[in-house]
């Protein structure tokens, strides 16, 4: 059981690889199409929902600068009063073959979910136990949080499939690290993680870290996108023109962030409250427990300088990447190279 | 405090410097500590602070930290010589109690008050307050709609408030307009998420203040017991407000120890079962069994028993040259996963001259060993006494390799001595010297010494690291953590919107007094925060009116 886990896996990583490459199609063929019906505003004529919200990120009350764009929406129309003139992407309008192949990538990245899950469950049924007791199969949870976390994004908003590409890049690198650098054969807790404590706080711990990766990569598209509507055309930002448009996507970061705070929160206290019956103390500067504090601060950083109208747009997503970068640091600096009370990375 | 008409965290600091009327070079302090408090509690400054607690968290967690392992900075002082003696200068390795850090912790906190409590107040005025009345053009509203009326406009307007009220809005008429806004609990989870961090702070200080805790190595039988008394642990720490009084009387005792362990070695489980006696109480002691084990720990007298780390004792009985037998039972140390075990057993009586009664300090015995739970049956250590490895943690293959020494123990020095360890200068002054080494000595066998003594190695018993804490914050900070939680999660869904309709009697607005048919309703939407789902919610609302008739 353990070995057929192992060739999961293997299938996992060819399928997002497959997906990836389909999103890069997508990208680099419809790239005229998807120029040109970025340029296109949206005119009344075709309002509807989607539409309609969309527009209204620009006229949040939060953000002033994005009302004063729609001085004056049309009394008697009120799906235009709500086009504020922001540029957005439609989706299923035109762009032919490339959408296809966008469509084929979205199928291609479900048939990975889907070994992705049986690989987590194999793993489970080889170990006789939840499969997250060591930090190989933690990143093949988080993983897999975060394809679920994409894949429920895509379903909710067509719009933000060209985000696929990096999504996919993102969970392939960390399965790749994971499988090469960190594999850990199946096998038994040891006491200390035998506690239901594990099923709920690593379980947290990993929907929060997954959700926080698409965060993370819309962060990043957020960034490149402005930059490339701020004239910029060196290399980054040229990915920026297939994007979606940078309010729609600044604020996908935010509410991508604004789910997963609570969660990663919970897994904090939690984490504390397992450590109060393992530890004796529900809070004592471990490493781990020092950089998910170092986390929490950041990303509690984020949701404050976002909230804050003279903090720009910008810097408030640079802080949301800085969080990931402690996530990372916490995950990877930490579990291998500090030695604390939660060194059970298992990696030889 | 300062300055009560503090401005809102969020307003931009334009840095005026206002000095305030009136004579004397007072006004200038209270100028500059009005725009110090103003600058401490803005938006920007909070935010600068919360990234200094990030980046000075880190040197915690890269450098040992004598809260989490004592040994590991004693280490790291001694192989670093200098450069550690500036960064103990620094707090580096007390980070997390260190002034620079409680410096920002505390000025955030100050910040964050300075905040909450003019949101605080304006918060609890609008939730007594009525809705704003609408603004003059509704039309300039990110959501807007205009219907003609469907009736008479105080009936139109009457009945579009229960319409709003049915949708949990909070609703003001006032003379041709609806006022209604919903969403309060937003603000409100965000005060009480803030109010709980300065909460979980105090549980953190209730915590370190009357806490205490200390932590035993426990060798299982009746001779081994210990009271909860501060002499009797090998370390503690005792809270401010703590003394060595104020540990509540009771009585531990290991009776059994069992691990369990799979096959390669990897610990399974751990279960001591100890015997306890309890003082307090005015029913008399009372005593009991309890098991304990990892992560489920006993709760006695208020504080919590813990089982952190467990060993072999082994048992050495040493016949001096005289005949007179002695007993060690002395807790090796394990130096790794299979348990091959390090430590010393010590007997500073040995060689007493029966004839005399006297003890001559220079004739002492001693005998640092590595204990094999399970020896490789091929390992050559089981032919000298040269450091074998133990290959498994159970005792399948138990072999003890003992070092004797014999000359002064430096015991007798007063300062207090290893109980794991020989005293590496009396060693190094050549005051204690080798005499043998044995081979792997089997449970019951018989190790004959130069001198004709003999030393025989009995067998083990398991000892236990017990760590006893109390900590009256825990339950004060549970409290705080919940409701942050709470807070945080009606902080990040709560929605704050507001809607107006105004029955406009075209024209003349309401200058004219007319009470009868008004022209036209406009209904115009603000979404106070960022809010994607608004537009469906207004569409929704105007579209409730035209179905029950209020607009056309």
């Amino acid at each position: 059981m353990s070995g057929l886990s192992d060739q999961l896996m293997v299938v996992t990583i060819l399928a997002y690889l497959v997906a990836m490459i389909g999103y890069a199609a997508e990208l680099s063929f419809g790239a005229r199409g998807m120029v040109a019906r970025t340029a296109t505003r949206v005119s009344a004529a075709a309002p509807g929902r989607e539409l309609v919200s969309v527009g209204l990120a620009a006229g949040g009350a939060d953000d002033p600068g994005g009302a004063t764009v729609n001085p004056a929406g049309a009394a008697s129309d009120p799906g235009g009063a709500a086009s504020s003139g922001v540029p957005v992407v439609v989706e299923g309008d035109g762009g032919g073959r490339a959408a296809l192949i966008g469509r084929w990538a979205v199928a291609v990245t479900v048939v990975g979910w889907c070994a992705h899950l049986a690989t987590i469950v194999t793993r489970g049924l080889a170990a006789h136990r939840v499969p997250w007791g060591n930090m190989y199969e933690f990143v093949l949870v988080v993983c897999f949080v975060g394809a679920t976390a994409w894949m429920v994004l895509v379903a909710r908003r067509p719009m933000v499939r060209p985000l696929g590409l990096f999504v996919t890049l993102a969970i392939i690198v960390l399965l790749g690290l994971d499988g090469m650098r960190l594999y850990t054969s199946a096998g038994p807790l040891m006491p200390a993680l035998n506690s239901y404590w594990l099923k709920i706080h690593v379980t947290a711990a990993s929907v929060a870290s997954g959700i926080l990766l698409i965060g993370f990569v819309a962060a990043v598209m957020t960034l490149i996108r402005i930059g490339y509507d701020g004239g910029r055309r060196s290399f980054p930002y040229t990915l920026g023109a297939r994007m979606p448009d940078a309010t729609g996507l600044e604020r996908l970061t935010f509410r991508v962030h604004a789910f997963a705070f609570p969660i990663w929160t919970f897994a904090i206290m939690c984490g504390a409250i397992w450590a109060r019956e393992a530890w004796t103390q529900y809070w004592s500067w471990d490493p781990k427990e020092t950089w998910s504090f170092i986390a929490w601060v950041v990303y509690a950083g984020y949701l404050h300088a976002r909230a804050t109208p003279s903090v720009k747009r910008t810097v408030a997503t640079w802080i949301a990447v800085v969080g990931w970068v402690t996530m990372m640091i916490n995950l990877f600096a930490i579990n291998l190279v500090v030695s604390g009370l939660h060194s059970y990375a298992g990696v030889k | 405090m300062v300055d009560i008409e503090a401005p809102p965290a969020d307003r931009v600091d334009d840095g005026t410097f206002v000095v305030p009327p009136g004579g004397g070079p007072g006004r200038w302090v209270l100028a500059l500590a009005r725009r110090g408090w103003r600058q401490l509690t803005s938006m920007r400054t909070a935010l600068v602070l919360l990234f200094l607690l990030a980046v000075a968290a880190i040197p915690g967690s890269v450098l040992p930290q004598r809260r989490v392992n004592l040994e590991k900075v004693t280490g790291y002082l001694n192989t670093h010589g200098e450069t550690g003696r500036w960064l103990d200068r620094c707090w580096l390795f007390d980070v997390f109690s260190s002034p620079w850090f409680s410096a920002i912790y505390l000025l955030l906190f100050v910040s964050l008050v300075g905040c909450l409590v003019p949101r605080l107040r304006t918060h609890a005025r609008a939730l007594v307050r009525q809705p704003p009345d609408a603004p003059s053009r509704l039309d300039r509203m990110p959501v807007h709609a205009v219907g003609a009326p469907g009736g008479d406009a105080s009936d139109d307007l009457a009945r579009l408030a229960t319409l709003l009220r049915a949708r949990r809005f909070r609703v003001a008429v006032r003379h041709d307009t609806v006022s209604a806004e919903k969403g309060y609990l937003k603000e409100s989870g965000n005060l009480l998420f803030h109010f709980a961090l300065l909460a979980l702070l105090l549980g953190v200080a209730v915590s370190s203040w009357y806490g205490w805790h200390g932590s035993r190595n426990l060798v299982a039988g009746p001779d081994g017991a210990f009271c909860n008394t501060l002499p009797q642990y090998d370390d503690y720490g005792l809270g401010a407000r703590v003394g060595a009084g104020d540990l509540p009387p009771f009585c531990l005792q290991l009776d059994r120890f069992d691990a369990a362990y799979h096959a390669d070695g990897q610990p399974a489980s751990f279960r001591a079962s100890m015997s306890y006696t309890l003082a307090a109480g005015s029913g008399g002691p009372t005593a009991g069994r309890a098991q304990v084990s990892v992560n489920h720990p006993l709760r006695l007298a208020g504080a919590g028993v813990y089982l952190l780390g467990h060993g072999y004792a082994p048992v050495i009985r040493y016949t001096d040259r005289y005949g007179r037998a002695q007993i060690s039972v002395t807790p090796f140390l394990p130096s790794d996963e299979q348990l091959t075990s390090q430590g010393v057993a010590t007997f500073p009586d040995a060689n007493v001259d029966p004839a005399t009664g006297r003890r001559d300090p220079n004739d002492q015995v001693a005998f640092s060993g590595v204990y094999l739970p399970t020896m490789s049956s091929d390992d050559p250590a089981a032919l000298s006494a040269t450091a074998g490895a133990s290959v498994y943690p159970a005792e399948r293959n138990p072999r003890l390799l003992l070092v004797a020494y014999r000359g002064n123990l430096g015991m007798d020095t007063g300062y207090a001595q290893s109980v794991y360890t020989l005293d590496q200068s009396q060693l190094d002054s050549g005051k204690l010297r080798k005499v043998a080494a044995s081979k792997g000595l089997a449970p019951g066998e018989t190790w004959a010494l130069p001198d004709g003594s003999t030393v025989q190695f009995l067998g083990t018993r398991p000892w236990v690291t017990l760590t006893v804490r109390h900590d009256p914050g825990e339950r004060f900070v549970f409290g705080a953590a919940v409701c942050l939680l709470v807070g945080l999660l009606l902080s990040l869904s709560g929605k704050r919107r507001r809607i107006w309709f105004r029955a406009d009697s075209g024209g003349g607005g309401d200058s004219g007094g007319v009470r009868g048919r008004p022209a036209r309703i406009e209904v115009g939407g603000l979404p106070r925060t960022d809010y994607a789902g608004f537009t469906a919610e207004f569409d929704e609302i105007v579209q409730a009116a035209r179905d029950e008739g209020i607009l056309a």
